[in-house]
Order: structure tokens, then sequence, then C-alpha cells
């Protein structure tokens, strides 16, 4: 393989004045962690919500939940941003589609809320599925308990369903921190899109490349490590994973 | 709001569209589940050979490609791809590779990690007593798999690999970043050129939505039929 490597690049200067080469790479990291961050909240309470709303017994709630999911599974995530980003500002009133587009952190913006809204149909589908895994008898002893629906839900189904499915709401989230990657199609300068500008400056494409994996990797690890201890902690004894 | 649309632009562009933009996500949709199932299949195999060492480089090739963003693959295999294809022919510089050629080996490669944990789990699922069986018939350890467990594995998961497939027929529109015209890259290049923006992703978000819709009809409908048979 005739091609030049050179390791040393990512502690030489950036041309666009921010540090080393390996600054880029972190500052991307940040913006990445950040985007993701925001972005899960956003999927956690929305998909919550629609979670709930698809285990009631009212049609027309679970009507709502399925169209809500249906909507946001069915059309790819890039598709997804570039509505919210090119879209919907001229969909709107003059006044608020303007404020948007003059927004100063727009792709940021975006990119979290798109992300958490195309990633919380997903967790109201897992989170559906950890309450409907529970036995009949835990709703039918709340309602004999005399507690509302609310209450029910509050105090009963929604701790253990939120154990129930914790592993794969970890993968979940795993999957919003890759799909923040997307978001360079809108101009979010993440990870990826730095490590795509480090190319793009330096030419060493595998070491900008590889920097980024590197980097993943590490997200991935301690998210999964992370997990594992709220897992352990959360655990209830005598269920699923507590001892 | 619809004052000032112009749906006369997707009219005009329809062909372009579908001929040339749906035909190359199509195309790569179908090559890229073909292939990732073939490698998929045979990772998972070298995953439960049985042999460890097999196994630990199965294992971590699945992990690798599963804790990367596509984007970030899509753009590492672009560049590598040149290389690898000057290694594998033993040409003095790395060969040109077309847009075509380097997103269907990077979709194959990819998306082999995720068939292989649908068909890993699909093998498992098999009962002990079926290979056993084919053992005691005499079957060689290529036959049993050829014969018994993998068109079991198969027909059982297939519901799962579709519905796997119908994720890559969304995830293809990410070769966009490579600026190749599949059916989104071709709707936003008209979009740009005509300053139409939102008629044409709104068209392009239409059709992917009622393909994938009617898709994922068609996989619950397999679902529920296969679901009697067992």
């Amino acid at each position: 393989m005739n091609y030049n490597w050179n390791w040393h690049i990512f502690l030489e200067p950036a041309p666009n004045g921010t540090g080393t080469y390996l600054d880029m790479l972190l500052s991307g990291l940040v913006l990445t962690i950040e985007t993701a961050a925001c972005a899960w909240i956003i999927a956690l309470v929305t998909g919550s919500f629609i979670g709930v709303l698809r285990t009631l017994p009212s049609q027309a709630a679970s009507w709502i939940g399925f169209c809500y999911v249906e909507f946001f599974r069915n059309m790819p995530l890039l598709v997804q941003l570039f509505l919210w980003f090119f879209v919907l500002p001229e969909l709107l009133p003059r006044a608020a589609g303007l404020w948007m587009k003059q927004m100063s952190n727009a792709p940021f913006y975006t990119a979290a809320i798109g992300i958490g809204l195309f990633m919380s149909a997903r967790v109201a589908v897992q989170l559906e599925a950890g309450v409907n895994s529970m036995p009949r008898g835990q709703k039918m002893a709340a309602t004999a308990l005399g507690l509302t629906t609310l209450q029910t839900y509050r105090y009963v189904l929604l701790p253990m369903a939120y154990r129930i499915v914790l592993p794969p709401l970890t993968s979940e989230f795993l999957s919003t921190i890759k799909n923040t990657s997307v978001a360079i199609t809108i101009g979010l300068i993440e990870l990826t899109g730095q490590a795509r500008a480090m190319q793009e400056f330096s030419f060493q494409v595998f070491e900008a490349f590889t920097g980024a994996t590197v980097l993943y990797l590490l997200i991935n690890i301690v998210v999964v490590i992370g997990m594992r201890f709220v897992e352990r902690a959360v655990a209830i004894p005598g269920y699923i994973s507590g001892k | 709001m619809f004052d000032n649309f112009d749906f006369d632009v997707i009219r005009r562009s329809l062909s372009y569209l579908f001929i040339d933009g749906m035909t190359f996500t199509l195309t790569l949709t179908g090559l890229g589940a073909l292939g990732g199932l073939v490698f998929g299949t045979m990772i998972a195999l070298m995953r439960l050979s049985g042999y460890r060492l097999l196994g630990r480089i199965a294992g971590l090739y699945v992990d690798l490609m599963r804790s990367l963003p596509l984007v970030l693959v899509i753009f590492w295999f672009y560049f590598l791809v040149p290389y690898i294809g000057q290694w594998l022919t033993g040409a003095s510089r790395p060969i040109r590779v077309g847009a075509f050629t380097s997103s269907l080996v990077t979709f194959i490669l990819f998306e082999a990690a995720y068939f292989s944990e649908i068909m890993r789990a699909g093998i498992q699922s098999i009962s002990k007593g079926q290979p056993a069986a084919a053992q005691a018939l005499g079957l060689t350890y290529s036959q049993t798999m050829r014969y018994i467990v993998l068109p079991q594995a198969f027909r059982n998961m297939l519901p799962v690999l579709l519905t796997q497939t119908i994720v890559l027929f969304q995830d293809t529109s990410l070769v966009y970043v490579l600026s190749i015209p599949d059916f989104l890259g071709a709707a936003s290049k008209v979009a740009q050129r005509d300053g139409r923006l939102v008629e044409m992703y709104l068209f392009a978000a239409i059709v992917y939505f009622t393909i994938s819709c009617i898709a994922s009809y068609g996989v619950r409908r397999l679902q529920t039929r296969i679901a009697i048979v067992r």
C-alpha cells in the first residue's frame, strides 16, 4: 500500500487556528456528545409519553401512538433532518420562518430535535414492549388497591418497565450517538465532520478516520460500562438481573 | 401556505428521480441485502464454529462495525476501496472505483455485521436435536448446515431479515454525503438546480414513507402467516 503514513499529524497545528488536529477531533467529540445528550433527553421524554399512549386501553390513544411511530419510523433520518431544516421554515408564517433561518445554532437545534424525535419512536416501541411484558396481575392489583391510571403507571408499571427495557434502551442510546453523524448533512461539524475536515486539510485520510473511529469506540465503551453500573444499581432483588 | 408551490417541478423530474435515482437506491438495497446476508451468515458460522480464534475475529468485526456510525464507515470505504482494489489486483497505483461499487462494498460489509447477529440468533433458535439427528444420519458439517440448519434459521428469521432490509433501504439515503445521485441525491440535485427545496424534499419524504409503510405492512402479514406454521 503506497500511502504516506504520518501519525504525528494529530499533534500538528490545524489551519483553522484552533490548535492541533487532535484538538479539532476532540471539539467534534464534545459536539457529538452534546447533540446526542440533548437528542436522548427529547427521545426519552417524548418516547415514554408515546409508549404509554400505546399501552392505554383507549382506542384513540393507541391510534395516536401508532401513527406517531409509523410517521417517524418510515422515513430515513436524513430526510427527516432535511424536512426540519429546509422545509419547515418555509411552511411556517414568514416571521417564524425567518427567525428559524437566522438562528445562530440552527444545525445544532435541528439535529438535537430531529434525531430526538426520530429516536423517540424507537424508545416508544421498547417501552411499550416493557409495559406489555409485565404480568396482567400487576395492573389488576394496582386497580384493586384503588390507584388511578396515572398512579398505576407512576408507581407500579413504569418503574418496572424501565428496568426491564434498560438493555435495549442502552443500544438505542448508542444509536442516538451514532445518528448524530447524519447531521453532517445540515452542517453540524461533529466528530465525523471534523474527521472529514481534517482529511481535507491534511490529506491524511486514514489517520483522520482512525482518530474518529477510536473516539467512537471509546464513547461506546464508556456508555456500555456506565449502563452496566446503572443496571446493577437499579436492579430489584429477585427480579431479572437482581440478585 | 401552498400558494407559491410549483408542483410541476416534480412532474418534470419524475423520470430522472425514478429511472436514475430510485433504480440506484433499489439496486443498492437489493444487492446490499443479498451480499450482507451471505457475508453475515459466514460471520455467524464463524462465531458459532467453536474455534476460539475464528469466533474472536468475527466477534471483533461485528462489534467494530456496530459501534461506528454509517456515515463514517461510508467515508472510510470511499477512500479505502481503491487501495483494497490495488491490493487485490496487484496494480501499481490505487485503482479507480465508481461510486456504485464503492457504496455497494460499504453496505455489504456494514450490513454483514447486522445480518450476522440476526442469523446467529436464527441458528441458535434451532433445537439441538436437528444437528444431532443430521450427524446421526452421517451428514458432514457443511451438509448439516446447508440442508438442515440454515434453511430453518433463514425461514425463522425471514421477518427480521426483511425488517433489517427496510432499515437498509432507508440507510442507503446516506450515500448523499458522497454526492451520489441515489433517489434522495437526485431529488436534492433537482431541488438545488431549480431552487425548489420544499417541493422536492416533501416529495422524497412521501415516497420513502409510502415504500417503507407498504414494505413493513407486508412483513407484518408475512409474520402472521409464518407464525401459524409453527
